[in-house]
């Protein structure tokens, strides 16, 4: 029966769901590694989603959901005067990761009722399969 | 006189093919709640009820060769298959309002619920006068 292509879109959104959790972890970890180069300091890692379409000649009504990919926010770091820190450059500047750390927490909390969300559709969607299963008895 | 089962279950079993549909395209919806540019999508039930109970209303093709797509490629509810018009659309281009879908799927939980109930209830119906008791 189709419905269970359910799962798979849910499932798709979870794990979609899940890397974005992810990178929003990898972000706030590395909020505060500080670098004295400013090339190589840590940038914020952002994940962008995007619709898997549909294949040639199958329905193109449903379409779950990919990760297209991870992008790093260009921003450039904030430079602060450190002298006495071991990986601080010549001129005593270490460069902190452009971390927004509120953005981060409300990204996170995006993510989880996202991730929710899809749980939800999951857990409706098995409980009517099952009961179709019982039809008749 | 044989017994038609399709005929005696009436527009309940179109209706549950319907429901699972829109089920599955309002999990679409959630699903991509985040995507940029995604267009959320809901099928109108009314219509796509219409078009289940009456088959074979649409045009058909001949695929003489495997390279030939088939004509129903697109699914027998392409009609009734429309854009929702966001009530917020977002600077991204997502149309998906999350509220409003979460009470959709709901919504048709409840449906799909209810047609299983009167599926069921024929069911029984029947059990009732096969076995006699």
């Amino acid at each position: 029966m189709s419905s269970f292509k359910i799962f798979d879109i849910a499932g798709s959104g979870l794990s979609a769901q899940s890397v974005r959790l992810n990178t929003v972890a990898s972000n706030l970890a590395n909020a505060d590694s500080v670098s004295g180069d400013p090339a190589t300091v840590y940038k914020a890692r952002h994940p962008v989603f995007e619709a898997v379409r549909a294949a040639l000649g199958a329905p193109k009504s449903d379409a779950a959901v990919q990760v297209r990919g991870i992008v790093e926010n260009n921003a450039p770091p904030t430079t602060r005067y450190e002298p006495g820190n071991p990986s601080a450059d010549a001129n005593g500047n270490v460069y902190v990761p452009n971390v927004n750390a509120v953005e981060e927490m409300v990204d996170m909390i995006s993510a989880s009722r996202a991730y929710q969300n899809n749980v939800e559709v999951m857990n409706t969607s098995k409980d009517l399969l099952l009961a179709t299963l019982k039809l008749g008895q | 006189m044989p017994i038609n089962l399709d005929a005696y279950l009436g527009v309940h079993a179109d209706a549950l093919k319907v429901s699972s549909q829109r089920m599955e395209l309002l999990a679409t919806n959630l699903a991509n709640a985040d995507t940029p540019n995604f267009k959320a999508r809901d099928i109108d039930f009314r219509e796509a009820l219409a078009a289940a109970a009456t088959p074979n209303s649409a045009a058909q093709l001949n695929t003489t060769q495997p390279n030939h797509l088939a004509a129903d490629a697109a699914g027998a509810d392409a009609a009734s298959l429309k854009y929702r018009v966001p009530l917020a659309p977002s600077l991204d281009g997502n149309t998906v309002d999350v509220q409003l879908e979460q009470a959709a799927f709901a919504d048709n939980a409840v449906r799909f619920q209810a047609t299983l109930t009167f599926l069921s209830g024929r069911l029984r119906t029947l059990m009732t006068a096969i076995t006699g008791q």
